[in-house]
């Protein structure tokens, strides 16, 4: 084998070498196993769907990191959240304090020392979008950017929203916000993006004490079909406002707003 | 006593949502109630000579058409100021959601626009023929085409345009109200927010647009007619403080229902609304728009109202309680549009509000806003003669 020979081939063996790293390799071994059954790989039926979020309160331990898998999914800018956790304290003079530094992004990791009564009770709650059947931020909306999807997610379009900030006035709940960045409203939106997926929530995937639950009512196996269907109390919030949030909560005291 | 109702209870803690820190409706949305009230009231003016016959309103009757196209023209621009995304403005006409009361805005303010310089165009055209014939080039070619290049000066063809006023500003009453109690929707709709949601506030909204827009009127004709060294029209003066006079009792008489309403009836939030006006806003609302803005003119409105008074020195009372009130209408907007997004829909505590400088939407921007209106009002002196001639001002 003379020199040219040699440099031909070992040319020819690399092209045919990094041809094959651009082979397809199958993404099996990527795949994340479903999370919600009954939607990867069949035939979405947007008008047939029911998807319920239950938060229980009693199970929430305010670590925060539901709100760090928030930020993080959807790069959310400092200083607004699409999720949040709140701190309630109930002292024994029937006094309430809540507080919610950076959203609870943070985690509560060192107890509130402002209080000088004897505290009789203390619990977390989560927030986030409630999903509500009469969607006062989608009434308000002028151009119809905020939408109610087939499937009952109260959804954006960014693309053709003006910000006038109708919507964040209109939310009892306080969930929207102005993205400074894009300069349009922005909101929970259950991650629509994965739940088409067959994922859970970000939040949800996250929480370690399974106080955030998300799932299909069109799967009886379900948890939150089995909570739903149980003779457990669930409360949602500001019922007065008449949005018939789909957002449920377990174990929440009436102080809870 | 239930805590949870409890105003103590409920504010100890001063819990604001994450997202409620920052007001989102701020100086530009004062502003844009504002404006739409100032046309209002100085169409009302105008409606009140041309259609209800108030002979005494002559001498501002033209001026007032005048003044609220001038406003008229830049109601939108704190609207684009304000907008996220201003670009994306047109997509509230050619998308609009029918559910929104937000989305009629264009439509109506084009119907109001359209309405208004017709109006104009009739009242003016005796003058703006004979403007014609006496103007050169690029004016004379204005003037005719704001004419539809007629010359017709006949007796028959202005009693047509009479008729014609007539029936627009018929119409225009009805546009006006839609366009200012519109916005009063715009904030009394907002259910989630306790002060806003009142069906009274469109009536709020209504009459104190016409306080702002006949103190306008009063101010300026004072003003201008001042400085032209020109006489006013004392008749004309007294019928506008009458009429300021009746919208004014009945803007604040609304204006204390609300309140009292609020703190009567005890329901919903009424702690929060309780918490906001005696606690951030006690300065602004209770001391400059309701003591010093609101009972202050009523007190003086009332004795100008009495008693005999010479007709130099009504004028001059005419024109500071015109002050008063335009600033009144301004901080009643300030409380409303501001104040009402100061409480947290936590129901447990309220933000703040920092008004800056040289923002979009800062004090800056609110200066050049108000500033505009009125270089368009001298472009305008230019085109239509504001005033009829003295000698013919005081109609008997």
């Amino acid at each position: 084998m003379n020199r040219r020979s040699f440099v031909k081939k070992v040319l020819n063996g690399t092209i045919a070498g990094s041809l094959y790293l651009v082979w397809p390799m199958g993404g099996d071994g990527l795949e994340i196993p479903e999370q919600i059954p009954g939607i990867r790989g069949q035939d979405y039926d947007i008008l047939n769907q029911k998807f319920v979020f239950i938060v229980d309160i009693t199970r929430c331990i305010g670590c925060g990191a539901c709100c760090v898998a928030d930020k993080r999914e959807y790069n959310v800018p400092d200083g607004n959240y699409r999720t949040w956790v709140e701190r309630y304290v109930k002292g024994f003079s029937d006094e309430i304090y809540v507080d919610s530094p950076h959203g609870g992004l943070d985690g509560y990791q060192h107890p509130r020392t402002d209080i000088e009564e004897e505290i009789r009770d203390t619990f977390f709650v989560p927030k986030l979008c409630n999903m509500c059947k009469e969607a006062p931020c989608v009434q308000v909306c002028p151009v119809g950017a905020t939408f109610t999807s087939p499937d009952g997610f109260v959804l954006m379009d960014e693309k053709r929203c003006v910000g006038c900030a109708y919507c964040i006035q209109a939310c009892p709940y306080s969930v929207r916000f102005l993205n400074p960045v894009t300069k349009v409203a922005e909101k929970c939106t259950w991650c629509y993006h994965r739940v088409r997926k067959g994922l859970l929530p970000a939040c949800v995937e996250v929480c370690p004490t399974g106080a955030r639950k998300f799932g299909s009512m069109k799967d009886e196996t379900s948890e939150v079909y089995k909570i739903l269907k149980g003779p457990g109390v669930l409360t949602v919030l500001r019922k007065e406002m008449g949005t018939f949030p789909a957002l449920y909560y377990e174990g929440a005291r009436r102080e809870v707003i | 006593m239930d805590a949870a109702h409890s105003s103590a209870a409920m504010l100890v803690s001063n819990y604001v949502f994450p997202n409620d820190l920052h007001v989102h409706w701020s100086m530009m949305i004062v502003l844009y109630p504002y404006i739409t009230g100032l046309v209002d009231g100085a169409f009302i003016i105008a409606a009140l000579y041309y259609l209800f016959d108030v002979k005494s309103l002559r001498p501002v009757a033209r001026f007032s058409l005048l003044f609220a196209l001038a406003f008229l023209c830049i109601a939108t621009l704190p609207l684009l100021l304000h907008l996220g995304r201003p670009e994306r403005n047109f997509n509230m006409l050619l998308t609009p959601s029918p559910s929104s009361a937000m989305a009629g805005f264009g439509y109506i303010y084009a119907v109001s626009m359209g309405v208004l310089i017709f109006i104009i165009l009739f009242v003016f055209r005796e003058d703006l023929v004979e403007l014609r014939t006496t103007s050169k080039g690029w004016l004379q070619l204005l003037y005719r085409a704001m004419t539809f290049d007629s010359i017709d000066l006949s007796k028959k063809a202005l009693e047509f345009d009479r008729k014609i006023i007539r029936f627009l500003v018929g119409i225009g009453i009805p546009i006006a109200v839609v366009l200012h109690g519109y916005v009063g929707f715009i904030f009394g709709g907002v259910k989630a927010n306790p002060t806003w949601s009142t069906p009274l506030m469109p009536v709020i909204f209504l009459f104190s647009a016409c306080v702002s827009g006949i103190s306008a009127i009063i101010l300026a004709y004072i003003v201008i007619r001042k400085i032209k060294g020109r006489s006013i029209d004392h008749e004309c003066i007294k019928t506008c403080i009458k009429t300021l006079t009746l919208f004014f009792i009945m803007a604040f008489a609304f204006e204390m229902l609300e309140v009292f309403s609020h703190s009567y009836l005890k329901s919903g939030y009424h702690h929060m609304v309780e918490g906001l006006l005696n606690g951030p806003l006690a300065i602004s609302f209770w001391l400059w728009q309701v003591k010093i803005c609101s009972v202050v003119p009523l007190f003086v409105l009332g004795v100008v109202g009495i008693f005999k008074i010479r007709a130099d020195l009504y004028n001059l009372i005419a024109a500071i309680v015109s002050v008063i009130l335009l600033l009144q209408v301004l901080l009643m907007r300030w409380n409303v549009v501001i104040g009402g997004q100061l409480m947290s829909k936590s129901a447990r505590g309220y933000t703040e509000f920092h008004p800056e400088w040289f923002s979009k939407e800062g004090i800056l921007a609110v200066i050049i806003v108000m500033a505009i209106p009125f270089i368009i009002l001298f472009v305008l002196s230019r085109i239509f003669p504001f005033w009829v001639a003295d000698n013919e001002t005081n109609l008997k």
